[in-house]
């Protein structure tokens, strides 16, 4: 295996495949959004339960290659428990970091366990898949009006 | 990937792909990088020097825009437009030139069909059928003539080997039938048709038969009037020719009724604002300067084919098919999607626990170049309960050696995978 691959599919991403976290729709979710990416067939559904400008809880459903899969698994993951406004950084910065030019350090600093999609990078075809569920996880928010766009 | 061992195991009987090989300089692309292993001739093929050398000599030799100058340079252009439609008209067997339009692609063709003869000859209540096989390009615009007469889209369904279930088909026709859209090869499992048959069912409720010929064309010779169908649709990229041009077959008795499809320069006879006459067929449905250069392409690709012999082509890939359905089945966890009795060209798998997005990227680094996806054929997808499949398709310049390194490329992603 070459040494992009090998950072493509990291242990952490092929266990999160084979064992999404969260892979579930809340109990008491009270936002959703889906998103597909028609050119592979990629379906990813994002649940969130938002209380008081904080996620308290979310899981998402779908199917998807292993890098979406494990994406949307390490993201829920990550973003249980934040503010809001905190997961709408952590978009800026996981997708700063798999678009930005492989030849720069990535800056992966306040990512922590998510940097393993910094390989992405390599492989701008399969960006989309990484930033699926992310961009379903932004949507659900902004469609729950509990929160403002960033942009 | 192994040592390319290609001459010894590829040659058939009046075949010879290491040749053609040859003829293709991405294909003997060596500096740095690796050898392409080039399976995606399903979406788009590679060119010969041949078509690449009339496009060229086109626009450095005789280039000028056609039917309109009297000076000579226009008439040579013209000359060699024309002399392409023959070319056509030999290459599918139509009985005369007329029959043949330029187009851009397949898609292109389908949309003038539904478009022209649909919007006058389906209306409410009328019905149009298609195959549950069917790429997007020949289910959409049906839907949308539908959608706009007010008639109904009917499907004829698939069995679990992704034939088309005749019976079914057969049952589904009725007097309401004004349109039979089908495949003539399935590009996302590979089935063939029996086009025959389905046009002497379809005609015998008075339905005219329009057939998506895009992936058959590059695999087996092609006679219109043999298959008895009312129209052919074709693109120049498939087979070996350039994209932007396309052929659509009409049979003259139908063609010459129809309206045009876009309005424009070269379709008319005479125009004043109270009223245009139109040009007789095929002219009628070319508006607006063509892709002449892309013409010129698509003649070399049709004689690069006929020089060679499709039949001889069809032969030779019969036996790569065999091979590599037999090297594929030995890959642990691989599901063949479409395994029909009669197909060609076309390996369609899915690798257990495995996303074909993920087995596409790890083709690729191996230098392995497929298709993943659902291949513009969503309810075929859905048929097979698969949201996407990888799919390796053959073309007259593949090898066994092709083959074998897909086969090892998908062994790496077993190793990755577990």
């Amino acid at each position: 295996m070459n040494s992009e691959l090998r950072e493509l599919y990291q242990s952490v991403i092929l266990d999160h495949n084979k064992q999404p976290r969260n892979f579930r729709e809340p109990e008491c979710s009270n936002c959703s959004a889906a998103g597909v990416n028609p050119l592979c067939g990629d379906k990813v559904t994002v649940y969130l339960e938002l209380k008081d400008e904080v996620i308290a809880d979310v899981g998402f459903q779908g199917s998807g290659c292993a890098i979406s899969t494990a994406s949307a698994s390490l993201m829920t993951e990550a973003i249980k428990g934040l503010p809001i406004e905190a997961a709408e950084r952590l978009f800026d910065g996981f997708h700063a970091m798999v678009t930005s030019d492989p030849r720069e350090e990535a800056a992966t600093s306040e990512l922590g366990k998510l940097s393993v999609f910094s390989g992405v990078r390599e492989f701008p075809m399969r960006v989309k898949c990484a930033t699926l569920a992310w961009h379903a996880m932004r949507e659900a928010m902004h469609q729950s009006g509990e929160t403002v766009s960033t942009e | 990937m192994s040592a390319p061992n290609r001459a010894s195991t590829d040659c058939t009987v009046g075949f010879d792909a290491e040749r053609a090989r040859l003829d293709f300089p991405i294909l003997q692309r060596s500096d740095s990088e690796r050898p392409l292993v080039f399976l995606d001739s399903a979406a788009s093929s590679q060119k010969p020097n041949q078509v690449i050398d009339a496009i060229s000599k086109c626009y450095r030799e005789e280039y000028a825009n056609i039917h309109r100058g009297v000076y000579e340079l226009s008439a040579r252009a013209t000359a060699m437009f024309e002399r392409v439609r023959e070319t056509a008209q030999r290459f599918v067997a139509a009985a005369e030139s007329r029959e043949i339009v330029f187009v851009r692609n397949t898609t292109e063709a389908i949309n003038l069909v539904a478009s022209s003869y649909g919007r006058a000859n389906v209306g409410p209540g009328d019905e149009v059928l298609i195959t549950e096989m069917e790429h997007h390009s020949n289910i959409v615009p049906w839907q949308m003539l539908c959608d706009q007469v007010g008639a109904t889209l009917r499907v004829a369904p698939i069995d679990d080997r992704g034939a088309l279930m005749m019976d079914e088909l057969e049952k589904l026709l009725c007097d309401r039938t004004k349109i039979v859209a089908v495949a003539h090869v399935s590009n996302a499992l590979g089935s063939v048709n029996p086009v025959a048959e389905i046009s002497r069912l379809a005609h015998s409720v008075g339905a005219v038969v329009v057939v998506d010929g895009a992936q058959a064309v590059p695999h087996q010779p092609v006679d219109v009037q043999a298959l008895d169908c009312d129209f052919y649709a074709f693109s120049g990229h498939k087979i070996f020719g350039p994209s932007g041009v396309g052929v659509l077959y009409g049979r003259a008795s139908i063609l010459s009724q129809m309206a045009p499809y876009q309005g424009g320069g070269m379709m008319i006879k005479t125009v004043t604002f109270e009223k245009t006459t139109y040009e007789d067929i095929p002219h009628r449905f070319e508006a607006g300067t063509p892709d002449i250069a892309g013409v010129a392409g698509l003649g070399a690709a049709m004689d690069y084919l006929t020089e060679i012999g499709l039949e001889s082509i069809a032969r030779y890939e019969a036996e790569l098919l065999d091979y590599a359905t037999d090297a594929l089945s030995k890959v642990p966890g691989l599901r063949m999607i479409g395994t029909a009795p009669n197909k060609v060209s076309v390996l369609s798998f899915v690798l257990e626990g495995v996303h074909p997005h993920d087995v596409g990227t790890i083709l690729d680094q191996q230098g392995v170049a497929v298709r993943t996806g659902n291949h513009c054929a969503m309810p075929a997808m859905e048929h097979f309960n698969v949201p996407a499949t990888v799919r390796a398709s053959l073309a007259l310049y593949n090898t066994r050696s092709d083959v074998d390194a897909l086969v090892e490329a998908l062994l790496e992603v077993r190793e990755i995978f577990g």
